[in-house]
């Protein structure tokens, strides 16, 4: 693998030890991947909740501090695990608050910015045609390659870490416009009729893909998608299929002009309403009892936000309701009135998490949680593994379950 | 005769296990209980097998992030497999091996790994040289 001498200067220790640890973590992924070289990225977006780094993991963000790191691009973070300001009614320890605050206090002191976000590309700066960045978060990587035509792997927490500190990252992977081309085609025969069910869509090709090396372009969309239907799609392909990068052909920027017949020899499936049905099927029954009903996994924008208020609005939820929300969306939400229609109705509004990345399990357990009623077809994807019963449906029929104590 | 299966140069330090095989996929966030350290995702082909200290072996890695830090974790609590071998790991996995220093081996020129090896068999995995040996 090339280094120039500012990275042979990393190497050799030159700019500390925390950029040296760094790059050697970069040269042992760029190696694994075959990369030739770096690429210099704009961004990093780093997952750093407290259920995954555990005690471990804050022992060596606080170790990385001690060496005097310092993150040298502009670096966010992904969703908490814990909303400082209200974690023990779901259940949530001293403990697991004790590793929030630890990281944070590291992060910060790093030059962090704790964004705690998964759709910064909705609050924050969004990267741009071509733009090379390091984001984690599944969801964040899809949605920028794709919709905005950033460059960007899937970056786990420790490899966002090395990329905010040394400014680059191996160039493999979606970096290469080799691995950006379609592999297989999907016609749409059915058309998306809410949120559920561009995420139903997202889970149907992420299904068939599985695979981070399968680069789906999707035909025969009557509509453009908005930004919210892009999100909950793009988030559920990840979460299926592990897929970093979709085409929408005719409407994403790599694939306005992309000729057809180019790829003509790829294997072109169908999408019918009856693949709808098959997915929706696997997630609960009409006249089902739930205990609690999320809505989260992308975290809601302003939009999803304030939908969720309206039909919120004078109802009285028999279950609780969970939603959860960026710190940037919330304040607007608080000025606005949104979270007061919300909680008024007896659901809680939480900032800067997302369900699954806050202990969901013990959360579970604390509260006798366990069947789990979402309009996110990524969130009932992973909770299964939880410990969860998760079940499927709109974001209306959510809220006229929670009313109702079962699924309508 | 040796029974060796090549593959792409890997990460980790040189090891040998017991293999726990499966034509499966495999994310630390939705597959595991990583304190018990057993496979909990009801419809997984390893559901309830414990993983520790075993060659895991499986199709590709999927999912989401947090599977990065994860692998740190469990290695240092010392729950985790001794190696995961998969026909194609994607960025994430790979990232948190070598942040864990996890031995981790891909892209068998063989074919299917999950196939050339099942549950049982006792190998040695050696990353560096890109093989591994069924002993």
């Amino acid at each position: 693998m090339y280094l120039n001498d500012e990275e042979k200067s990393m190497l050799n220790g030159d700019f500390g030890q925390a950029k040296k640890w760094a790059i050697e973590h970069q040269i042992k992924v760029g190696k694994f991947f075959s990369a030739s070289k770096f690429v210099n990225v704009s961004q990093a977006h780093m997952m750093v909740d407290p259920e995954s780094i555990g005690q471990a993991g804050v022992i060596f963000l606080e170790n990385l501090v001690n060496k005097g790191a310092k993150v040298s691009i502009p670096t966010i973070t992904d969703p908490r695990g814990v909303d400082l300001n209200y974690y023990k009614p779901l259940g949530q320890t001293e403990e697991m608050a004790e590793i929030d605050r630890r990281t944070i206090r590291a992060c910060t002191s790093m030059g962090i910015m704790m964004t705690d976000t998964c759709v910064n590309y909705q609050t924050i700066m969004p990267p741009v045609y071509g733009d090379h960045v390091a984001y984690g978060d599944t969801g964040v990587v899809i949605y920028s390659n794709s919709v905005c035509g950033a460059r960007s792997n899937f970056e786990g927490g420790p490899s966002a870490l090395a990329a905010g500190l040394t400014g680059r990252t191996p160039k493999y992977g979606l970096h290469l416009d080799e691995n950006r081309l379609p592999t297989k085609r999907f016609c749409v025969k059915y058309q998306p009729k809410d949120l559920t069910d561009w995420g139903i869509l997202g889970a149907i090709i992420g299904k068939n893909l599985g695979s981070y090396w399968e680069v789906p372009l999707i035909e025969a969309l009557e509509v453009i998608p908005n930004s919210d239907e892009l999100k909950h799609m793009g988030a559920a392909m990840a979460s299926y299929g592990s897929t970093p990068l979709f085409h929408l052909h005719k409407i994403t920027p790599e694939a306005k002009n992309l000729k057809i017949e180019k790829f003509a020899n790829l294997d072109l499936i169908d999408i019918n309403s009856s693949d709808f049905e098959a997915l929706k099927s696997s997630f609960g029954n009409k006249g089902d009892k739930i205990d609690v009903v999320v809505f989260a996994a992308p975290q809601l924008s302003i939009v999803e936000i304030q939908k969720v208020a309206n039909l919120s609005n004078n109802q009285s939820f028999k279950v609780p309701v969970i939603v959860c929300t960026s710190p940037q969306v919330y304040a607007d939400s608080i000025r606005m009135g949104f979270i007061e229609k919300i909680e008024n109705s007896g659901a809680k509004v939480l900032q800067g998490t997302c369900f699954y990345q806050q202990y969901a399990r013990e959360i579970g357990e604390a509260n006798s949680w366990k069947r789990l009623l979402s309009n996110s077809t990524k969130i009932v994807n992973i909770l299964g593994g939880y410990g969860y019963t998760p079940a499927l449906a709109s974001m209306e029929n959510c809220i006229l379950a929670a009313v109702k104590g079962e699924i309508v | 005769m040796r029974k060796i299966f090549k593959c792409h140069p890997g990460i980790g330090d040189k090891t040998e296990g017991i293999v726990l095989c499966a034509k499966d996929n495999f994310s630390a966030r939705y597959d595991l209980d990583r304190v018990k350290g057993v496979f909990s995702r009801p419809q997984h082909k390893l559901f309830g097998k414990s993983y520790k200290n075993k060659i895991l072996v499986l199709n590709e890695s999927k999912g989401g992030v947090a599977s990065a830090w994860m692998l740190y974790e469990m290695k240092v609590r010392d729950m985790v497999p001794k190696a995961i071998l998969f026909n194609k790991a994607n960025t994430i996995l790979a990232q948190g091996a070598a942040h864990a220093n996890l031995t981790m081996c891909d892209r068998f020129i063989d074919g299917d790994i999950t196939s050339l090896l099942k549950t049982g068999d006792k190998v040695i995995v050696d990353p560096s040289e890109g093989y591994i040996e069924i002993i």
